[in-house]
């Protein structure tokens, strides 16, 4: 019987630890347990076939860390094909004859993905499957990722699964004692990410005993509609007389998991610790239990690497800041590769509150499909909230999809045939909550009723792609009501009637109701009201609109979202504290303005350079302000530091106060089309193999400071990457940054091929490891000890 | 023997002039403790202290050190060991949520993702002191904790510690390509008893 079926009806054993028993029959330290499918053939099997006879349906090969990173190809082939043998030897040999099944085991990789480690997503991918290919190659009957603790490989792993095999997946993470994994997510995160890319079965395995994992088991039977996994540990480890003892027996550990059986567990065995003696309580103490049915949970979730946001109870809010659409300091920032200003857009409005971050950073001109996935992964680096992927490129929505830790919003699909296949096979591949525009081919109905229709049309059609109702979230469009007159009613109606009759939940882009109106924030605000009264579960919204956030927090203290009124007090009171900062602002004399900027920069007080250079810019020269205010400011406090009266916090703190100010001077310009103040270009990065960053954003802000246009790469750039960039640029100087020993190779390759490439280039470097010597060594033209150095340097040289 | 165990900690005491030594900050203005106070505060709840270790003979020769898992060729180490009989040998982590940290804040203000580095630093070096009082109490004669990279001890040694403790699976600590450890406020170690204790506990 095919497992899928008999899970079915029944609950399925699998088996218990092997590490362990390997140790004790002579494994030694630090030795690879895998190669025993070869060198102590008999040994593995006789432990395989003592679970199938303790009563195991499922047992894993022994295949843990059977990968390409520690194994040449042709030993991991044999490995894999021995592996998978021992289990069928096993399986015919072993007492029993209930269905017994032969799982591939695939462990975690060992490495940490980028950006917090160094290793490449797709290269995970690839490495996954080639085992999985080999697995499925001998024979196995299903697929089991275990232990993993990053939702990313996790990801990784089952695409490769469901990328290059047809065998069932079974997925299982390892959780800590916080119930969150190492990285972060939550039992309702993972369950999100792993049914949204089609799991199997999903759930838990290692880490800590039955009883201090049941909470985690709970979370996953109350979200998921898969069967669930349950396979702790045989509780935690001591030591006794230089043995490993663990402190569950198995009666013991029996006993708890009947309980989680009885509450819906569907798969459960043994990790660390466990031997067939628990296997064989487990099947005893549960034989003949009632199988408790798998319920469709059909939640509507997001989530990112750590969080979920569930539509149903509260409104969801979506920034809409990230888009270019209208705003030209931020196709600016597109145009010069100036992520961190998307960035800071993305944080600043996940302060100001909203669930989910819109992206959108489709311009003309820049490579689309390439700009969106490094967006999303630089995002996905800084900030915890689930991300709305928004463009009509198919091939930026994939790269963006397959890249995003988490399940994603999908913006958007809509009721023309074209669009339909070109979205939904990537919903159904990576998984997703699908943004349903009511237009198709014939355009937007004028009518209520057509509206519906078209969703009707769009859920019919994701049903045959196998994607359900509760992923799709349908946009009834506001239209402009100064064009027609009843566009807000229709909208409103077709929203309630979608909610109504056809159970699905609902967004819309508030904003476009009141164009063409004047005081359009009071507009919005109310047809937001509108809305939510109507049912609507999410809007995409602009958080700095304090019109809209009042809607919000009032909406949700009437509708009883709000416990305690807590979110809206600090609201109302957050509203009252700005206006009294305003005030104290406001009365500085205008003549005092100028040396208040200077010292507000000396100070490092951020807010107030910004709200001074504003004032200032109101009446005089942009660049008079920067060379009268800004850069002396700037000089004493450099001095200082090159003098070591003033120490790296404090340097950073007045550059920081001083980046505020250009900023409002960089709009104020953008705005005027003034030409911009820049000197000379600098293409700056940390080379490859290095993921240190922080070194080099520290010279990179401190260039700005004084004027240079500054190309940042990132961290971890290969050297083609930088000398072309170079070379797009005519770059005067690159900056390069390493921080670890092991690195400095990287950047001396860099440096050869500038030679070669890029020969009008200076190279300066810097870093931990760095000295003069070094930098001779690997033919650098300066060596930079810190920060204003670099920028002293760069002077020398844009003057030249 | 070679039993490895996990030890997780909990309320380990902030120690402010370290975190402002760190920072590079020789004395202190208001406005930096300001900050480092903003910071501490951020980061209070971020950290997940863990230890994973094991105690192994050890067999010290000339320049070399045996270890059951692994030779290191270490004049350095061979001298700082000079009379143990085992070591203690460990990987300490306090977690990537710090490291979230230095990345959100080195996009947002680098002044404050200098000073959660050296929360960072202060964290880590906090937990490693913590655990080696531990050790120290239990086996008594103990030497200064040694990692991979001082003196001559070889970097590769990384490689064996994590295969043999486990680190991964253990306590979520990662080595990558370039023998840098993910999170990255973490730390490998050894530390080398001398006389009997090791004998008498082992």
């Amino acid at each position: 019987m095919n497992i899928t079926e008999y899970i079915k009806d029944n609950v399925l054993y699998l088996d218990g630890g092997m590490g362990t028993l390997l140790q004790s029959a002579g494994l030694k330290p630090g030795e690879y347990p895998e190669r025993w499918n070869i060198s102590h053939r008999e040994t593995v099997k006789q432990i395989h076939a003592d679970y199938f006879s303790a009563g195991s349906n499922v047992v894993c090969t022994n295949t843990f860390g059977a990968n390409l990173l520690k194994f040449e190809a042709n030993e991991l082939e044999e490995i894999i094909k021995a592996a998978v043998e021992n289990v069928r030897q096993a399986k015919e040999k072993s007492s029993g004859n209930q269905e017994k099944f032969i799982a591939l085991d695939i462990g975690p990789l060992g490495k940490l993905l980028k950006p917090y480690g160094d290793f490449d997503f797709e290269e995970a991918v690839e490495t996954f499957a080639y085992t999985v290919r080999l697995g499925e190659k001998y024979g196995a009957d299903l697929i089991l990722i275990e232990t993993m603790n990053d939702s990313y490989e996790t990801k990784a792993a089952l695409l490769a699964a469901k990328e290059n095999s047809s065998l069932p997946v079974f997925v299982s993470n390892a959780y800590g004692e916080d119930g969150c994994l190492m990285t972060g997510a939550s039992p309702e995160a993972m369950v999100a990410l792993l049914e949204g890319m089609g799991a199997d079965a999903i759930g838990l395995n290692c880490s800590l005993g039955p009883d201090q994992l049941s909470g985690v088991a709970e979370k996953l039977l109350a979200s998921a509609s898969v069967p669930v996994i349950f396979k702790p540990n045989a509780g935690l480890p001591r030591s006794e007389n230089g043995k490993t003892v663990f402190d569950v027996s198995p009666e013991a550990f029996a006993k708890s998991i009947k309980k989680l059986m009885e509450r819906g567990v569907r798969i459960a065995g043994g990790c660390c610790g466990t031997t067939p003696e628990y296997i064989r309580c487990l099947v005893n103490e549960t034989k003949g239990i009632k199988t408790v049915e798998i319920t469709q949970k059909n939640k509507t979730v997001v989530s990112s690497y750590a969080k979920c946001v569930e539509f149903g109870s509260a409104p969801v809010l979506i920034g809409e800041r990230i888009n270019p659409t209208g705003k030209k300091r931020f196709k600016q920032a597109l145009v010069e590769n100036d992520i961190d200003y998307i960035l800071k857009e993305g944080i600043s409005q996940q302060e100001s509150g909203v669930h989910i971050l819109d992206v959108n950073v489709g311009i003309p001109d820049i490579n689309e499909p390439e700009m969106l996935k490094k967006t999303v992964c630089a995002l996905q680096a800084v900030t915890e909230l689930p991300l709305q992927i928004d463009t009509s490129d198919p091939t930026a929505m994939e790269n963006a999809l397959r890249r995003y830790n988490g399940k994603a919003m999908i913006n958007s699909v809509n009721g023309k045939k074209e669009s339909m296949e070109a979205v939904f096979p990537l919903a159904k591949k990576y998984g997703g909550v699908i943004v349903a525009l009511t237009l198709d081919e014939n355009g937007i109905p004028e009518t209520a009723s057509g509206r519906v229709e078209i969703a009707k049309k769009i859920l019919k059609t994701a049903e045959k792609y196998g994607i359900s109702k509760k992923d799709i979230v349908f946009d009834t469009l506001a239209m402009a009501v100064s064009a027609q007159s009843d566009a807000a009613k229709v909208t409103l109606e077709a929203l309630k009637r979608i909610k109504n009759e056809l159970g699905c939940h609902t967004s819309l882009g508030v904003s476009n109701i009141s164009f063409g109106l004047p005081g359009r924030a009071t507009v919005n605000s109310t047809f937001f009201a509108c809305a939510l009264e109507n049912g609507l579960s999410a809007a995409i919204m602009n958080p700095y609109s304090a019109d809209m956030m009042k809607t919000y927090y009032s909406y949700n203290a009437l509708h009883g979202f709000d416990n305690n009124f807590e979110e809206y007090i600090a609201f109302a009171e957050s509203l009252t504290e700005t206006s009294v900062v305003s005030e104290k602002k406001a009365q500085v004399n205008d003549g005092e303005k100028g040396t208040e900027l200077q010292n507000s920069i000396i100070k490092g007080l951020k807010e107030q350079a910004a709200v001074l250079t504003k004032e200032l810019l109101s009446c005089g020269e942009p660049l008079e302000i920067v060379k009268n205010e800004i850069i002396p400011a700037l000089d004493v406090v450099g001095k200082g530091f090159e003098e070591k009266k003033v120490y790296l916090p404090q340097l950073l703190m007045s550059a920081e106060a001083a980046k505020y100010a250009f900023e409002e001077i960089k709009s104020f310009m953008s705005a005027s089309k003034q030409e911009g103040i820049s000197k000379c270009s600098i293409v700056i990065a940390t080379v490859k193999g290095d993921i240190h960053d922080i070194g080099k954003n520290i010279v990179k802000l401190l260039l700005e400071n004084y004027g240079f246009k500054v190309s940042d790469l990132g961290k971890d750039v290969p050297a083609e990457d930088i000398v072309n960039e170079v070379k797009r640029l005519n770059a005067p100087i690159a900056a390069l940054s390493a921080l670890m020993t092991t690195t400095v190779p990287a950047m001396e390759d860099t440096i050869k091929l500038l030679r070669k490439q890029a020969p009008w280039c200076k190279a300066v470097v810097g870093g931990a490891v760095l000295n003069q010597e070094y930098a001779d060594k690997i033919g650098a033209d300066k060596y930079a000890k810190d920060a204003m150095e670099t920028v002293r340097y760069a002077e020398k040289i844009s003057e030249v | 023997m070679s039993v490895c165990l996990i030890k997780e900690y909990t309320g380990i005491p902030f120690d402010r002039d370290e975190i402002l030594r760190y920072a590079g900050c020789r004395s202190q203005s208001e406005e930096i403790s300001a900050l480092a106070e903003e910071c501490i505060k951020e980061a209070e709840n971020v950290f997940s202290y863990k230890v994973c270790y094991s105690v192994y003979p050890i067999n010290i020769k000339e320049n070399k050190v045996q270890f059951p898992f692994a030779q290191v060729n270490s004049a350095y180490l061979a001298k700082k060991l000079e009379g143990c009989n085992g070591a203690v040998v460990f990987g300490a982590t306090v977690g990537l949520g710090i490291d979230r940290l230095i990345a959100k804040y080195g996009v947002l203000s680098p002044a404050k993702a200098v000073i959660f580095q050296a929360l960072g630093a202060e964290r880590i070096e906090s937990l490693c002191n913590t655990f080696n009082k531990e050790i120290k109490e239990k086996y008594k004669n103990v030497k200064p904790r040694m990692s991979p990279g001082y003196g001559d001890i070889p970097l590769k040694l990384q490689r064996d510690i994590f295969s043999v403790l486990d680190c991964p699976r253990k306590i979520g600590l990662m080595l990558n390509e370039s023998m840098l450890m993910s999170p990255s406020k973490s730390v490998t170690a050894i530390i080398g008893i001398s006389g009997d204790e090791f004998f008498e506990y082992n």
